[in-house]
């Protein structure tokens, strides 16, 4: 008979669906979905000393007219390692201004961090107490931001940079916000 | 650590000419020193925390009861109030200091929100995105008594369908046997 068919059917279809959610709930990683509530807002006005000269300070509105990334990193973060150099390339080809976010750091192992595996910033603010960072909506370091001419917040990468994310997402829309 | 110094000890201890048995003892003492030194550490650091946590015992609730609605960003499977994480403290700290200066649960609440959106809250506010998570067991507990209620009617009229063909059916619907002589037909 058809129904009973079905019905013989049903606990493995049932079986096999659950089966299904639990094994993609295990391939997915919750980290890399986590979305920005940034993103498309305005970047949140700051004001902070920075890193070279403390007695000089940052605001995110100097840069108003032009496109820029904001990259959070710290002295004390492995993960900086391996973004490094792809932050170094970016500089040499200087198509975007490319500030530093010093994030819950001090400024001696900070300033030794650049000295030691180069500096890729036009300069970099200190977010000492690391609050900057919590309003950017921060869970991790590094992140980074690309931030268009009106001030807001367009794009947010969590985690290192790699050439490929640099290449694919990043770049090509830093061009098209610096036409626009 | 106490091991070196204690290794350090019997060495000048030794240096100085001392017998094997009295460095024991000297090493015996040592050891107890060190940890009546650390339990004392242990007592002031444990002292100083309370102290500090029973300056507002209703602020201090109020933080816990905010901070376990929100979700650890670090850790994603606890809350704010149970995360030892750096970022959790702080966003704790954040609670206290906001709260203490007189925000409402939602203000903090929305201040979270602003900066890592509906997923820092454990309970997110019913939207297009959330309708299926907030939906969803609903539907499931609905499904399910569907499938119940049908699973039940199939077999009412798949019972009633045996009676018919067979006409000696194990169960009638009082569950008495079908063959058997029913009370009323007893005393008639």
């Amino acid at each position: 008979m058809k129904t009973s068919h079905l019905k013989s059917i049903l606990p493995l279809a049932l079986f096999a669906g659950l089966a299904l959610t639990l094994w993609l709930g295990l391939r997915h990683d919750p980290s890399e979905a986590l979305p920005s509530a940034r993103v498309g807002k305005p970047v949140p006005a700051f004001s902070l000393p920075r890193l070279s000269d403390a007695e000089a300070r940052f605001s995110p509105v100097e840069l108003k007219g032009q496109v820029w990334l904001l990259n959070v990193w710290a002295s004390w973060c492995q993960a900086c390692r391996e973004e490094h150099p792809v932050l170094l390339g970016l500089a040499q080809q200087k198509s975007v201004p490319l500030i530093g976010l010093n994030y819950q750091d001090q400024r001696e192992p900070g300033l030794r961090w650049l000295s030691d595996h180069g500096d890729p910033y036009a300069f970099t603010a200190v977010d000492a107490d690391g609050r900057t960072g919590i309003d950017l909506g921060v869970y991790g370091v590094p992140e980074t931001f690309l931030i268009d001419k009106q001030g807001r917040v367009r794009l947010r990468h969590a985690g290192p940079l790699t050439q490929e994310v640099l290449e694919r997402e990043i770049l090509p829309l830093v061009k098209a916000l610096q036409r626009g | 650590m106490a091991e070196r110094l204690n290794v350090l000890a019997a060495q000048s201890l030794h240096l100085r000419g001392i017998s094997a048995s009295s460095a024991w003892m000297a090493l015996r003492t040592l050891k107890a020193l060190w940890l009546g030194v650390l339990l004392a550490c242990l007592t002031v650091l444990a002292s100083t925390a309370q102290a500090q946590k029973t300056i507002d015992p209703a602020l201090d609730e109020h933080v816990n009861r905010l901070a376990s609605e929100l979700r650890c960003l670090v850790c994603q499977n606890q809350t704010v109030a149970d995360s030892q994480a750096p970022l959790a403290m702080q966003l704790k700290q954040i609670v206290r200091e906001q709260l203490a200066q007189g925000a409402s649960d939602q203000q903090v609440r929305d201040f979270m929100v602003e900066r890592y959106g509906d997923f820092v809250l454990y309970r997110p506010p019913v939207s297009g995105v959330t309708a299926l998570l907030w939906m969803g067991p609903v539907l499931l507990f609905a499904l399910g008594a569907g499938l119940l209620a049908l699973h039940w009617r199939a077999r009412r009229l798949g019972g009633a369908h045996n009676l018919d063909e067979e006409g000696d059916s194990v169960l009638d619907d009082d569950g008495l046997p079908s063959t058997s002589p029913k009370p009323e037909s007893l005393r008639s």
